[in-house]
């Protein structure tokens, strides 16, 4: 008899095979999630896999992919592949941090504004309302302008375009909430308001939030970049993969295609990963659809 | 008499992720011209999917897996989709507990009739409005609403709509899914009785399917009680109600609060209904049962004719092992 | 309980049954939603005249139904009385004391004492809270226990209402459970706090019919345990008969007919009450039954008939009926009826 080996990545896929609906989607939150995680090392280990420092000259100007610079080299004689690698890091943070930012405000808000409705409510709704109908860009341009420069600036800026997108999304689950019965039943025990809102109502709306984090990290992966190329957000010499995409942008004409290609595949997978990733999640949360 | 409806070894499955459901397990049933049989059970015991599956609408993943529905002689389970369009309708029809789901929120009442009518029938518009101004008369629906959209309509009222399309091309046999149970007490009576009355005037087979075994003994001739998809008796209405031969019987009409009865013992059936999925090679009523015995555990009883037109199935009554 | 209210309960228990809740013209009227246009071209605000100005009293210990169908008002007399919702008018008192205005702390306070099961277990229970979870949760809002004290009675409720191994299902979620055992959790939830009035609305018209029994057996069970008051909400009579002590009969927004069980079998007073018990299925095919025919169904909350509301419905209506509402008047000893025939 073989002794069939016993693998981590296939107990993975059975598992995610049981609980996901549709023939094949188990791959999709598999796929997202190894992506992510392998950026995410990058981010972590980038001093130890990049092979040269990201923003010094460490060779001749747009050198071609050979086999001391796998990638080649930009512009200004930096090594891409290591600038892709610690491009990582800012990408990852940014993104993260916008998410975290948006999500905390935007989730709150909601759960509050729903609740309490009234003038409260009107307010923020208006507030929000408004944030939502201006073209997301164009606000995160006007805020990252307006901020300035650095990581934090930046994930702030983008942060501000998600948050309605989270407020909404709770506001409108909180409202027909609010009417179901388990919650009448909650305030026919005695419970209090504020044990109604976290102890009822939040954890009814948080298997919602998960699908629309990834899809938003997808987003704010892109308004970084966009960001970034039109030389806001990130001060140069740092490694970020939509300033480099601008950068490498001007050689395209001249076949020299190394210096944006990369970094733009990088921005690619990188919001592929979270859009994988966030489609394999609805799949798992919503059983309804199972067949 | 000829059979108008004969089923034999009927299976009926859902197949689901979780596993295959055994809905409809191997059910033998037959009927006449004009009887209405009650069809009784409670939830999962698949009176339900054996109701849709004579009109083939059980829904995927539910799949007609084995065994004849004989409608007038033709094995229905055989007949394509097309075939099938032309006896939904014009010889069996169906009601359902909710007809507002079935009717077009767009369309007029009498246009409901008149599409219908128009489809099987080649009738002219005004010959179609005459019909179903006669049908809205026969349900007891004013002519003055005919013009009226389903919206407009009380419960009882759409009931009534429902009936209306359901005799409109005069079929042979109707099935009534769980029809009254949204209504009210004094609603519900007045459908009934309109349904006794039309009963009679059209000589249409009626198949009444409910939880509510009382509300069968209003109207049924004979009663087909369902347990874990299997059929377990078939009697005639009132010798059912003085005999209730099969255990579950007995025990459900003690769980049946009766308000002719003063000081009423009313009990309970403990333990639950067996895994459709799994189900027990033995009687599946065996868990429950007062008077289970090892045999029941091992083999699954018959369906057995105790007197003419009286079957049960349960080793009880089983001559050749007693 | 504090200390004076239990030296209260000690005295009333030495005196014949004392009247634990008592209703006085209790109304509650809802503002109908209008649409944007129909709000323009008329300020007139129509109201569903839910509940209109009914009076009754239960004594402590006793079932009290309130029968009647669809839209008679019974479901929101049941949460007006354990003050879900607050009433438009009229009076509600809870062993002597008026609860009608209560608000916040001493809300709370009452809560304690008044409880309501309701009728959809599948709706009832927090999905994403563990049944042990939701069944404390009562316990730790009111202070009265929490950890290991509140898993202790947690587990004894579960044991008492069927649930057993109790260590089995403290952790379970509501998905992993029947109708019927999730209305055990929700009638245990109820009584944890040891209420002494419970209002129990349709608390087994979702429930299996051959487990119904085994529900109303626990509830029964309970009651003469912790000498419970019942308010039981229904449509279906034949359970009413099997549970109550008093019986309601309610029809758009009003009380018809309130007697003893008894009386309502078997000397119905009022027309509504003769056609619903009509009405009745029952399991024998051969039973004699008056076949009452009514006329039409029931009208519409928002504008109701004039005078008595079922006179267009009555076989018996006269000018009178028409004209003038008849109150609740005593017909024999504890039997009233609302009803110009008399």
């Amino acid at each position: 008899m073989v002794q069939v080996k016993y693998s981590p990545s296939k107990f993975i896929v059975s598992k995610l095979k049981s609980i996901c609906p549709r023939k094949g989607t188990e791959y999709f939150a598999l796929i997202g999630f190894i992506i992510i995680l392998s950026i995410i090392l990058m981010a972590i280990f980038a001093p130890f896999i990049a092979p040269y420092n990201p923003i010094k000259k460490v060779g001749g100007i747009l050198e071609e992919p050979n086999g001391r610079f796998i990638l080649g080299t930009d512009g200004l004689g930096r090594d891409i592949f290591s600038r892709i690698i610690f491009g990582a890091r800012t990408a990852i943070s940014v993104t993260f941090l916008a998410v975290i930012i948006s999500l905390s405000f935007g989730v709150l808000l909601g759960l509050l504004s729903g609740y309490i409705g009234g003038k409260f409510d009107s307010i923020f709704s208006l507030v929000m309302d408004a944030i939502y109908s201006f073209p997301g860009l164009i606000l995160a341009i006007v805020l990252a302008a307006m901020l300035g420069p650095g990581i934090l600036n930046t994930a702030i800026a983008i942060a501000v375009i998600y948050t309605p997108t989270y407020f909404r999304m709770v506001r409108g689950l909180v409202l027909s909430l609010k009417e179901s019965l388990f919650v009448e039943a909650a305030r026919a025990i005695g419970a209090k308001d504020r044990t109604i809102v976290f102890k009822y109502i939040f954890p009814n709306v948080i298997s919602s939030v998960p699908i629309v984090l990834s899809l938003n990290a997808a987003d704010a992966v892109l308004t970084l970049a966009a960001l970034s190329f039109l030389g806001l957000g990130l001060p140069a010499p740092t490694p970020d993969w939509g300033f480099d995409l601008k950068a490498g942008h001007a050689y395209l004409a001249s076949k020299i295609w190394w210096p944006s290609t990369f970094p733009g595949l990088m921005i690619v997978i990188l919001t592929l990963g979270f859009s994988l990733l966030g489609e394999g999640i609805n799949e798992i949360l919503t059983p309804e659809l199972r067949r | 008499m000829e059979a108008l409806l004969r089923i034999k070894n009927l299976k009926v499955y859902y197949y689901l992720r979780e596993g295959v459901v055994k809905a409809v397990d191997g059910v033998n049933f037959s009927m006449r011209k004009g009887e209405t049989v009650g069809l009784v059970g409670e939830s999962g015991s698949g009176k339900s999917t054996l109701g849709l599956s004579i009109l083939k609408l059980v829904p995927s993943p539910g799949k007609i897996v084995d065994g004849q529905i004989l409608f007038d002689s033709k094995d229905i389970t055989k007949l394509d989709n097309k075939k099938m369009r032309m006896v939904r309708g014009k010889r069996v029809s169906m009601v359902f507990q909710d007809p507002m789901t079935s009717l077009n929120p767009l369309m007029r009442i009498e246009d409901h009739l008149t599409e219908t009518i128009k489809a099987h029938q080649k009738v002219t518009q005004e010959e179609a409005k005459e019909k179903a101004a006669l049908l809205l008369g026969e349900v007891g629906i004013p002519p003055e609403r005919a013009k009226d959209y389903p919206h407009q309509f009380s419960g009882g009222m759409r009931q009534r709509v429902g009936i209306a399309l359901a005799i409109a091309l005069n079929p042979d046999l109707l099935i009534a899914d769980e029809f009254t149970s949204s209504l009210d007490v004094i609603v519900q009576f007045q459908i009934l009785n309109l349904m006794k009355k039309l009963k009679a005037s059209y000589n249409m087979g009626m198949i009444f399917i409910s939880h509510d075994i009382s509300l069968v003994s209003e109207i049924a001739d004979k009663i087909a009680l369902m347990y874990a998809g299997q059929i377990v008796e078939f009697a005639p209405a009132d010798a059912f109600f003085e005999e209730h031969l099969h255990p579950y019987s007995e025990a459900l009409l003690n769980s049946v609060p009766n308000v002719q009865l003063s000081d009423q013992k009313l009990s309970y059936i403990p333990g639950m209904p067996p895994d459709l999925v799994n189900p027990p090679r033995g009687c599946r009523f065996y868990p429950r049962c007062p008077y289970a015995k090892d045999l029941c555990r091992e083999k699954e009883p018959p369906l057995i004719e105790v007197k003419p037109d009286y079957m049960v199935k349960c080793f009880r009554y089983d001559e050749k092992r007693s | 309980m504090r200390l004076n209210q239990i030296i209260w309960l000690n005295a009333s228990d030495m005196m014949k049954r004392e009247v634990e809740l008592k209703v006085v013209n209790l109304k509650k009227y809802f503002p109908v939603q209008k649409s944007f246009l129909e709000r323009l071209f008329s300020k007139k605000i129509e109201y569903v005249q839910a509940v209109n100005e009914i009076s009754f009293q239960v004594k402590k210990g006793e079932v009290f139904s309130l029968v009647g169908e669809s839209g008679c008002g019974k479901t929101t007399t049941g949460r007006l009385i354990v003050r879900l919702i607050d009433p438009t008018g009229g009076k509600i008192f809870f062993k002597g004391k008026d609860v009608t205005s209560l608000k916040g702390e001493s809300l709370r306070e009452f809560r304690r004492y008044a409880q309501i099961i309701f009728q959809n277990p599948y709706a009832s229970l927090n999905p994403k809270m563990r049944i042990g979870e939701a069944m404390g949760d009562p316990l730790e809002i009111h202070g009265i226990a929490t950890g290991e004290k509140k898993k202790k009675i947690v587990f004894e409720m579960l044991e008492k209402v069927g649930l057993e191994p109790a260590k089995k299902f403290y952790g379970v979620y509501p998905f992993e459970l029947s109708g019927g055992q999730r209305q055990r959790i929700a009638i245990g939830r109820a009584m944890i706090l040891n209420p002494e009035l419970v209002v129990a609305d349709e608390p087994i018209s979702m429930i299996d019919v051959s487990l119904r029994a085994k529900i109303l057996e626990l509830m029964l069970t309970l009651k003469d345990e912790k000498n419970l008051t019942y308010i039981f909400i229904t449509h279906d009579l034949a359970v009413a008969k099997y549970i109550s002590d008093w019986i309601g009969i309610m029809y758009l927004g009003e009380i018809v007919e309130i007697g003893r069980k008894e009386q309502i079998f078997s000397t119905p007073l009022h027309p509504y009450t003769k056609a619903l018990l009509s009405a009745i299925p029952v399991p024998n095919p051969k039973r004699k039954r008056e076949d009452i025919q009514l006329k039409g169904e029931v009208p519409s909350s928002i504008n109701p008939p004039s005078g008595c509301k079922f006179h267009p419905r009555c076989n018996f209506a006269t000018e009178k009926c028409r004209s003038s509402k008849p109150s609740l008047q005593l017909l024999e000893k504890d039997h009233q009826v609302a009803c110009h025939l008399f």
